[in-house]
């Protein structure tokens, strides 16, 4: 596959476009740049959230009690867009239970609770398929899906699901995303510098899958580490072009770094496919290299766990559903006056409300901080509308406007000006002279609108449901009334027929006299159905309960309910029995 | 003269065929007010408001024969709503009707009491309770509207209405409080002179 080019140049090229906005904040990536990945000894207890990806939660097919092997499938995908989740090491399933997760709110979900035997023995892995170009895009496609594969720069996004909407030949290049742009993340700089076969080889593998010949690997141009060695690596292959892209936030979001590198925008509601270009990050490549050629599934991630507020920060290889605490104390914990942990960068990351939650395929830094390492924030004052923010968007967006109709709640004129274009990078916020807290207002937003769909969505559900059950008893009434007639006529041809026969007058010619009366109906008796025998009263298709046999249930339920009554009542004074014998 | 009143009475005549078309073409189903009425309420189904329905309510407001405050479900945010559609003030909420929910509720029947009487499938107003005669009912969660009738034909009184738990998926973030913080920081004095300057 390698094409020997002689001519190819040593230097990395340099972008030659910009994104629109952007800002350098201080970088901060020294604490961890040279910290090499280690691994994690096997901790007693691993939590793993059935949702760490974008899309439909992944289904447990595994049950307590039940001992698993390393890599071996805990929950399989339930969806198109979703991911399966396998057992980071061998041990045993204890629970399948509500547990906190790494979540903004501080909430819960469901998660399997895996505790480890210790002995880390896998099981029968995924075949491994060295030779991947035998292979068609559907099969590979297929690995990805088994392996648990989702983009690991941060959406977390189901990657088969991702390389499915390209179609068959519509990509002719890929994009490698190594930009790493927020201050403090080193994960993807230590991987690029520690293992760029994998990344290569990540990408020749989608480049097969894609039928796309042409790979520019971006990378920012304060790691000239990571770009010297992956354009090393990739000397011998010409398909592969590595890019130095200006250190600017957010250069790693995959529209502004797809204008970077290619000066193609893509418009809302697009996507990149459309275009022709494919971005994926470094770590989902390499991922890709390993699901693909070694057969191992998504199990583990680097994680940056950095801060002046951790002891001693590393770049750690953590097995995913390792708990945070854990990941911390292996980087000698916390340091005195540490009070915010943060997952993610201090740009997009969200604070932890506690650190028992497990890190996820989502987590690539963990960031503590002392109150003396954030920059201070002042009071917010009124918008000035100075439009700084409109300037520095890089989603080329008006965050003052959405800012004012955000706080107004007018939603529907958020949405208007490109709510859902937003992507939350917190630009807007870091230049806003009146330091408002501008991207809380674009989130709270964002659910308020999600909530209002949903309840719009219900309210047309229950609007049909009203309808359609409307619509029955209207057709039943119909129907009763028509069987009812249809009996009355019967009735009618029956009376008039037996004094016909009497008389020896010719039934064949005899015409139906006048509807029955009330008197003749009410000695009607109904002829049994073919099957089964019918009730009294059970004339239409509603059920119909003898009243004897409710008042009976009634009796009995209330017979219960008393004694259930009782029966709590007892546990109660049980409970309590001095304040109760303190009673007159 | 004759030329003009036969000009003037054909166009007349050519101009009332095209209305009479277009109103047979362009006829519309049903009251497009009480469409749009209907849409606004929110769907419960409750009949608080005096009606069978949502929709005959909508239908009752559009004819002018009930007012636009009389749904608790849909509280302030509906009537506020209904008079932005039909340009008249908006009101409160008429307290007869029952209060506003703090909340949205669904329905649990407690399955050990339920005896199968079938009377409250009878009176979901929507179909979310399954079951059958003599079998154990229970309340499909996702379309109970949370209207509350089902409760009251209970014989055994085993149904309960709890707060819908939309776990994960219903995170909503709060609404940022920063000028909460600013009261907290800045004198009093100076706020009361403040314009409103926020109003966009």
């Amino acid at each position: 596959m390698a094409k020997m080019s002689p001519s190819h140049a040593r230097s990395p090229q340099i972008a030659r476009f910009a994104f629109h906005g952007g800002i350098h904040p201080p970088e901060h990536k020294d604490l961890t740049r040279d910290r090499p990945i280690k691994s994690l000894p096997i901790m007693p207890h691993y939590v793993l959230p059935l949702h760490m990806h974008i899309g439909a939660p992944a289904r447990a097919i595994v049950q307590v009690g039940q001992w698993v092997a390393k890599g071996q499938v805990l929950a399989q995908a339930t969806d198109f867009i979703s991911a399966s989740i396998h057992a980071p090491t061998s041990g045993v399933i204890i629970a399948i239970t509500e547990h906190p997760i790494p979540h903004p709110g501080g909430l819960a979900a469901a998660a399997l609770i895996l505790e480890a035997d210790g002995e880390d023995r896998a099981g029968e892995p995924l075949p491994p398929w060295p030779d991947f170009t035998t292979k068609s895009a559907t099969e590979l496609r297929g690995r990805l899906r088994e392996a648990g594969i989702v983009g690991l720069g941060g959406a977390v996004f189901p990657t088969a699901a991702k390389l499915a909407t390209g179609g068959t030949s519509s990509v002719h290049t890929l994009v490698l995303n190594g930009a790493e742009c927020e201050p403090y993340i080193t994960c993807d700089d230590r991987l690029m510098r520690e293992r760029p076969e994998d990344i290569l080889h990540g990408a020749a593998i989608v480049l097969h899958m894609m039928g796309a010949n042409r790979c520019l690997i971006g990378i920012e141009d304060n790691k000239p580490e990571a770009i010297a060695t992956l354009l090393t690596a990739s000397a011998q292959d010409t398909r592969f072009e590595t890019i130095a892209v200006p250190t600017r936030y957010p250069a790693g979001g995959e529209k502004q770094l797809l204008k970077v590198l290619t000066n193609v925008e893509v418009p809302r509601g697009r996507r990149a496919t459309e275009y022709g270009l494919l971005c994926l990050n470094v770590a989902t490549v390499a991922a890709i290299y390993r699901a693909v050629v070694l057969g191992e599934p998504m199990t583990e991630r680097i994680v940056t766990v950095t801060g002046e507020g951790i002891v001693q920060p590393e770049n750690f290889r953590v097995p995913l559903g390792t708990k945070i605490s854990d990941v911390i104390a292996a980087a000698g914990g916390y340091t005195a006056g540490a009070d915010r942990l943060i997952m993610g960068g201090p740009m997009m990351g969200f604070a932890l409300h506690d650190d028992e939650v497990p890190v996820v395929k989502a987590t690539n830094c963990l960031l503590a901080l002392r109150p003396q390492d954030r920059p201070t924030t002042p009071a917010p004052q009124p918008c000035i509308r100075c439009s700084l923010c409109a300037e520095a968007c890089p989603a080329d967006l008006l965050p003052q406007q959405l800012y004012w109709y955000a706080r107004a709640k007018q939603f529907d004129r958020a949405v208007e000006y490109h709510l859902f274009d937003c992507i939350e990078c917190g630009v807007c916020s870091a230049v806003c002279p009146s330091h408002l807290p501008l991207v809380d207002f674009y989130r709270f937003a964002k659910t308020e609108v999600w909530a209002q769909e949903r309840d719009h969505s219900k309210a047309s559900l229950a609007r049909e449901r009203f309808e359609f059950r409307n619509e029955r008893l209207e057709r039943i009434k119909a129907e009763r009334e028509a069987a009812l007639n249809k009996k009355r006529q019967n009735l009618a041809v029956n009376t008039a027929v037996a004094p016909s026969v009497a008389t020896g007058m010719d039934t064949a010619t005899m015409v139906p006299s006048a509807p029955a009366s009330d008197e003749a109906f009410g000695e009607y008796r109904p002829e049994p159905k073919a099957l089964g025998t019918q009730r009294p009263g059970d004339v239409g298709t509603e059920p119909v309960i003898l009243d004897s046999a409710v008042e009976a249930a009634c009796v009995r339920a209330k017979a219960r309910r008393a004694a259930l009554d009782a029966e709590r009542a007892q546990q109660e004074s049980k409970l309590a029995p001095e304040s109760k014998s303190d009673l007159p | 003269m004759l030329t003009a009143i036969l000009v003037a009475a054909g166009l007349a005549l050519a101009f009332g065929l095209l209305l009479g078309i277009a109103a047979q073409w362009f006829h519309v189903e049903g009251n497009p007010l009480a469409e749009k009425i209907d849409a606004i309420l929110p769907q419960t189904q409750c009949g608080q408001c005096g009606f069978p329905g949502c929709k005959p309510y909508a239908q009752a407001i559009a004819t002018g024969q009930a007012d636009i405050n009389q749904c608790p479900p849909g509280g302030e945010t509906t009537i506020k709503n209904l008079a932005d559609l039909l340009g008249v003030e908006a009101k409160p909420l008429n307290a007869d009707n029952g209060k506003i929910k703090a909340v949205p509720l669904v329905a649990v029947i407690d399955e050990a009491v339920c005896i199968g009487c079938t009377k409250c499938i009878q009176a979901c107003p929507v179909d979310a309770i399954l079951g059958a005669a003599k079998q154990m009912h229970t309340v499909i969660a996702a379309e109970c509207t949370g209207c509350e009738l089902c409760v009251a034909p209970c014989p055994v009184d085993c149904i309960d209405m709890v707060p819908v738990d939309l776990g994960i998926e219903g995170f909503r973030f709060p609404e940022p409080q920063w000028l909460a913080a600013r009261l907290a920081d800045q004198p009093a004095e100076n706020l009361a002179s403040e314009p409103e300057a926020t109003h966009g």
